[in-house]
Parts: structure tokens; C-alpha cells; sequence
């Protein structure tokens, strides 16, 4: 007889039964082992129709081709940038994927991106071992200067962005600030330094309460009671 | 780690931080909690902002030192535990503790903080050494600050441990009701420069982007019984009079506040 | 002459007093304290970070390496000198191979997960202590795992089986064991097993029986503490 142990939106632990019997499928971040699914991580419980996932509360960044990032070069070689990418794997950004115009043989690098600047950066591969291949040259990809970058736990990310970005955009607009969000939980926040306190705290706020609901309104309640 | 030294450094110079405190204004919340180790003679935790260090106090027997066969001794040694920091590694200290050590020993030695004299129980033959040995548990910068005040803490509110008056060997599981002999309380107080402008309580990422520091150990009644400059850049005499007083200023602020935990 | 009122009272299954909190060392991706009676350890968890030296890299896997050491003023004597020493390294090794068995780090090939646990004092049960705070600081840094994994000293005092061991009865004036146990919560499978003194088969036996039911107790402080980490509003 199958049996759902847990609800929709249940914070769960590492080993936590969370259905018996073969009707249910184990979905991300759960494993089955005889005829119970099991959670593999501390998050929230999600079910759609027979299958079981569990989205982390926490956790580390996964790199995925497609992803935009913000990361900081840490070393310039014969071919490029090698950047940090605040996870277990640091990226290369080829001089042929930095700009679109024609670098001359002897030029140097360090002029175009220095060691130590940070940079909004798309994933153009990765390879089996977690090696990562970046791009600069898409819209929206560029060398960051000024502002100020924080760090939230890439999990949150989509919670900071919003449905349709909803969210981000009434941060920008409450704060007046440029924000930029990469998926590896790096974020870029431009404007006064005022208005960049203010987002940061939002932010860490929705970190803090990314698990609850009506999140929306918690942070524009808390943004509006700044002003 | 995150690196923000360009705008921090545009920040300062209009006497602004990232998370817009003032330029002399320590974080909140400043929280002491003591005896926080049983097994220490006396031990103290501080949390100044996200920082936070403990202190424990450790006291033996020993030999006095020949040339000074009535005192007894005490040494300050430090450890930045990798628990408290992604920079820091497991292995013997880095030049970062060992200076921390030797700048918080100055700062209570120089001042005759502790009446070595009383440590002595026959002169030539036994007195007490107190070690004082300071771990980080979360570095959120400003150890030297945190580090100071955890340490005269510590020595506030240690107690001797009971000596067997036949073999002379020390109980440490039974505590005796003296105090430590502190006649005064100095404290190091670290003041940062970035960008031509003086600031105290750099976070990280502030002490990153620095450009100078002093710590300055001092007492109530303002005598200066440590003192420390590093970094690559150089302070003027006006700077360095300036930070003086700064650090002074401070070291008072932080006393009272110590004052108010040990009620 | 058999023990049957404990040094501190307790009864021979009752562990010492527990607290558990999660999420105290900022900088950390993970981290936990956790006190027993008078043992006391905090746990910090830094990872999937790249590994050096690059000869300890598994491609196929991410690694744990953990990390135990007592502060100077955590013995119950005279200062400890810093440093470490066999009995710090030999533990780091068990406590490795007690969390091994439930983390699944295959998504990041070549990367480390590094473990610290300090301890400020110890009253006994301190291995233990660090595999249950570890267990803890894991979890809340997302770090994936099939179960939770929670330690206790179990052993024989002077002929009686109890739980929880503290220093008193470690030192006791008799025959004792000291059996560090850890186990997993679903399948309650053994993931640490040591032992100082001397013991019979069947009693080594009950002790793990009593392990399973301590180990239970000490999984709902650890379950709770995690799920406290999360505002209610």
C-alpha cells in the first residue's frame, strides 16, 4: 500500500522518509531504496503528480551550459582569463570569447580584463570533470565596474529573481539600483550607495525567508518601511 | 572571498562604508559572554558584528625565570582556526596569528597588566604562568579589537585553581575564589586607513582594501602599552597623533562595555 | 559491587543534556555547535572547494576530509599544547570514515569537502560529539547525504551497560569500556566502532542495542536544530 509521509512545502533532512510503496517516483534530490523514497538533502518538499523532489534550502553551485555568472579573474594565461567562480571549479575565458574585435598577438590582456575584476560571464560549456568554458561576447555580458558585489547561497537565486522576474524588478525600481544576478549566487548592485545598502538587505532578507510564502510582499513591506 | 576594493576605497574618501556605518563606529551587536569553558581557569567570548573570537586562560606551576626569581609569567598565543575562515589552513600558525600573539602579549605585558610579583608562591622555586590562548571562530575581520578584548576578559574573570598543600600538585576541577592580580586593563584598538581617511572596525573586505593600520594598546588613564603599524603604506605624524586618540577614545568605549557584561 | 547509581545521578540509558544549533559560523558554507553535558563542539563545513595537493583528487568523486582538534584550554587538566597530536589524528581519521558511508559527493569530481571541529571543553564522548555536530553542519551546507549520521559513548561500568559515558565514569575505579558508537537512522547501520578497556561479546552486544535507542534521542535534537534554522515567519 503506498503511502505520501510528508506535505507540499515541508522542510525535510537528510534521510527523511518521505513515501512508501511503488506508486511514487523519486524525483530530484530523493533516492529509493527497498520501497521507500528517501530525501538526500536539507529542503523543501515539492510534489507533482506521482513523482517527489526536494528543492535544496541550500547547497552548492552546479555549473550548467546556458548560465549567466558573475566571476572574479584570478590569472591571465597565453589564451586567456582563468576566473573564480566562488565554487569548486574555476572557468577559462578564451581572448577569442572576450570581445568581438580583433586582439593583435602582443597586446596585453591585463588592459582588456585585469587580475581582480570581476565579470558577468555566460556558460558556453562544461565538461565531465566540471571544467568550465566561458563566454563575454552576448548581450549583457561585460567587465564590472563600480557598485558592489555580494554573495547569497546560489539556491536562493531563483527566490531573489522572482516569476518573471517580478521580484528583482521591484528591487530595482524601490532601490533605484542596477542589479545583476548570476547563478552562482553572485550578485551586482549599481547605484547610490544608499540604494545598494538597501537592496542588499533585501536581498539577504529573502535568503533568510526564501522557504515562506507571500514572500513578495514581505520584502516590498520591508523596502517601503526603509524609505 | 568577496573583494568589493574600489568602491570601498571611493566610499571612504566621502567618509562612507558599504554597510554604512560611520567611519568610528564599531559594528553591532557587541556581545561578551563569559566562562564559556569550563575547563579553562577563566574564558571569554566576543562578538563584535559577525566576528567572533573566544579567550581561555589556562594557569600552571612552574620554575621562575632566573633573572626574575620572584615573579611568575603569562604569554598570549593565538590560533586562526581554518573553522573560522576558507583562507585558513590546518598547520602550524601563519605570520597573521603569530603577529596577533605578540601585539595582544605586548599590549597586557608592557602595561604590568597582571602584578607578576603575586604570581610567585616561593621565589626561585615555584610561581604561576598564565598562558592566554586566543582562537577564532568566526573571522569577520577586526581580530586584533576582538582579540584584546577577549583576552582581558578572559583575565578578568579567571580564578586560581586549588593547589594540594601536601604534594603541590594542582586540582583544576575545584576553582578557589581568587582572582587573577589585574591591576590594569589595557586594550588594543585598531584604527585602518583607506584611501587617505581613518577608520576602526573594518569588516573583511575592508581590511582587504586597506591601505595602512595601527593598533594601539592603551589604558584608562591613557598610557600606550602596545603599538603596531602595518601595511604598505606610510601614516604622517599628524595621522599617527590622530590615531592615538582615536584608539584611545575606543579603548575606553570597549572597557565600559566589557563593565557591562561583567555585572 | 555493581554500578547501579551513576557518578551524576542519571539513570543507565539517560544521556547528559543536549543542545543543538546550526548555522553559527558565518564564513562556513555549513556549520553546527553541539553540546553534551560538558562537551562542546563546533563543527565547520568549507566545499566542494578545489582539492589540493592534486594527487589527493579523485575524478570520479568529491572527497571529505575532516579536521578534529581540541583548543588549549578544552582538557580537563593542564593546558594543551597546540599543534595536534596522534590521538587528534587518529580520531580525524575515524570520523572521516564514519560520514563517508552516507555522503554522495559524485556530482563534484576532483573537489574536497573540508570538515574543521574545535572543541572550547570536553567532559568525555568527544569524538562522538564532533561526528553528531559534523552530521549537523553537513546538512546545512546542502551537502548531499542518503542519512543522517548521530554518535554516542556507550560502555560497561564496573559490570553495567549505560550510555553516554562522562569523564567520571570513563576514570572510573573499576573495570570499564569506552565504546564511541555512530550509526545511520534509517538502517541504524555501525559507521564508527572503537573501544578502550575490556569487554565480554554479550555485553558489547547490549551496549550497541543501547546505542540504537541513544542514537535515536540524539537524531530528534539534530533533526530539530536543523528545522529551526528556518524563520516560522
Amino acid at each position: 500500500m503506498s503511502e505520501i509521509l510528508v506535505q507540499e512545502r515541508n522542510i525535510v533532512i537528510p534521510g527523511e522518509t518521505l513515501a512508501q510503496g511503488m506508486d511514487y517516483l523519486p524525483g530530484d534530490n530523493t533516492y529509493r531504496e527497498d520501497d521507500k523514497i528517501y530525501s538526500k538533502i536539507l529542503g523543501l518538499v515539492y510534489i507533482s503528480g506521482r513523482v517527489i523532489r526536494i528543492t535544496p534550502l541550500s547547497g552548492p553551485y552546479v555549473p550548467k551550459i546556458g548560465d549567466k555568472i558573475i566571476a572574479r579573474t584570478i590569472d591571465i594565461t597565453m589564451s586567456g582569463w582563468r576566473a573564480d567562480t566562488e565554487t569548486a571549479y574555476s572557468a577559462m575565458l578564451n581572448i577569442k570569447e572576450a570581445t568581438s574585435r580583433f586582439i593583435k598577438k602582443e597586446e596585453d590582456l591585463s588592459q582588456i580584463i585585469g587580475i581582480g575584476d570581476y565579470i558577468v560571464v555566460q556558460i558556453i560549456n562544461v565538461t565531465s570533470q566540471n571544467m568550465i568554458d566561458l563566454t563575454m561576447r552576448e548581450a549583457g555580458l561585460h567587465k564590472i565596474t563600480g557598485g558592489r558585489i555580494i554573495k547569497i547561497n546560489c539556491q536562493k537565486v531563483p527566490r531573489v529573481i522572482g516569476k518573471q522576474a517580478s521580484m528583482i524588478m521591484m528591487i530595482k525600481e524601490k532601490t533605484g539600483c542596477e542589479i545583476t544576478v548570476g547563478q552562482n549566487g553572485l550578485i551586482w548592485l549599481k547605484g547610490t550607495s544608499e540604494g545598494e545598502l538597501k537592496a542588499e538587505k533585501a536581498i539577504k532578507l529573502i535568503e533568510q525567508k526564501s522557504h515562506l510564502e507571500g514572500l513578495t510582499d514581505k520584502v516590498q513591506k520591508f523596502l517601503e518601511e526603509l524609505a | 572571498m568577496i573583494t568589493n576594493k574600489e568602491t570601498i576605497a571611493q566610499l571612504a574618501a566621502q567618509n562612507k562604508r558599504l554597510d554604512g556605518r560611520a567611519l568610528t563606529e564599531y559594528r553591532t551587536p557587541i556581545d561578551i559572554e563569559l566562562n564559556i569553558s569550563w575547563t579553562a581557569e577563566g574564558s571569554a567570548k566576543v562578538q563584535l558584528g559577525s566576528t567572533i573570537v573566544m579567550a581561555g586562560v589556562k594557569l600552571g606551576l612552574e620554575k621562575p625565570y632566573n633573572d626574575t626569581a620572584d615573579e611568575g609569567g603569562i604569554m598570549v598565543n593565538a590560533e586562526l582556526l581554518p573553522l573560522s575562515n576558507p583562507e585558513y589552513e590546518p598547520g602550524p600558525p601563519s605570520i597573521k596569528a603569530i603577529e596577533l600573539a605578540r601585539v595582544i602579549d605586548r599590549g597586557i605585558r608592557e602595561a604590568k597588566a597582571v602584578d607578576l610579583k603575586k604570581l610567585c608562591l616561593i621565589p626561585g622555586e615555584k610561581a604561576w604562568f598564565v598562558i592566554v590562548d586566543i582562537v577564532t571562530i568566526n573571522d569577520g575581520g577586526n581580530l586584533f579589537d576582538a582579540a584584546g578584548l577577549a583576552a582581558l576578559a578572559a583575565l578578568k574573570s579567571a580564578f586560581f585553581p586549588t593547589v594540594n598543600p601536601d604534594n603541590g600538585s594542582i586540582d583544576y576541577k575545584h576553582k578557589t575564589a581568587n582572582r587573577l592580580p589585574l591591576i590594569k586593563e589595557p586594550l588594543p584598538v585598531t584604527v585602518y586607513k583607506i584611501n587617505g581617511k581613518l577608520l576602526i572596525d573594518p569588516t573583511l573586505e575592508e581590511e582587504e582594501a586597506y591601505d595602512a593600520r595601527l593598533t594601539v594598546s592603551s589604558d584608562d588613564d591613557g598610557t600606550i602599552s602596545a603599538l603596531q603599524k602595518g601595511g604598505p603604506e606610510p601614516f604622517t605624524a599628524e595621522e599617527i597623533s590622530q590615531i592615538i586618540d582615536l584608539a584611545q577614545e575606543k579603548a575606553n568605549f570597549l572597557r565600559k562595555e566589557l563593565n557591562k557584561f561583567l555585572k | 559491587m555493581v554500578y547501579t547509581k551513576r557518578v551524576d545521578g542519571r539513570k543507565i540509558e539517560e544521556l547528559r543534556p543536549m543542545i543543538a544549533k546550526v548555522g553559527v559560523i558565518a564564513n562556513a558554507d555549513g556549520s553546527a555547535y553541539f553540546k553534551m553535558g560538558n562537551t562542546v563542539a563546533y563543527a565547520a563545513v568549507y566545499g566542494p572547494r578545489e582539492l589540493f595537493p592534486k594527487f589527493l583528487q579523485n575524478p570520479k568523486t568529491g572527497i571529505i576530509r575532516c579536521h578534529y582538534s581540541m583548543m588549549p584550554f578544552s582538557g580537563s587538566g593542564e593546558r594543551i599544547r597546540p599543534g595536534g597530536n596522534r590521538r587528534s589524528q587518529e580520531i580525524s581519521k575515524v570520523m572521516n570514515d564514519s560520514l563517508e558511508p552516507v555522503v554522495d559527493l559524485s556530482a563534484f569530481p576532483n573537489a574536497v569537502v573540508d570538515i574543521f571541529v574545535d572543541l572550547p571543553q570536553t567532559d568525555a564522548g568527544t569524538r562522538c560529539a564532533a561526528i553528531t555536530a559534523v552530521s549537523m553542519a553537513l546538512a546545512d551546507a546542502g551537502i548531499p547525504m542518503k542519512d543522517i549520521v548521530s554518535a554516542v559513548a556507550v560502555g560497561e561500568v564496573d559490570g553495567t551497560v549505560v550510555a553516554d559515558l562522562n569523564y567520571d565514569e570513563e576514570a572510573y575505579d573499576a573495570i570499564v569500556s569506552d565504546i564511541p558508537v555512530a550509526m545511520t537512522h534509517i538502517k541504524k547501520e555501525v559507521t564508527l566502532l572503537q573501544m578502550d578497556g575490556e569487554i565480554s561479546k554479550s555485553q558489547l552486544m547490549k551496549a550497541i542495542e543501547m546505542a540504537k535507542l541513544a542514537t535515536d534521542k540524539i537524531y530528534a535534537v539534530q533533526k530539530q536544530a536543523l528545522l529551526d534554522k528556518f524563520v516560522k515567519e
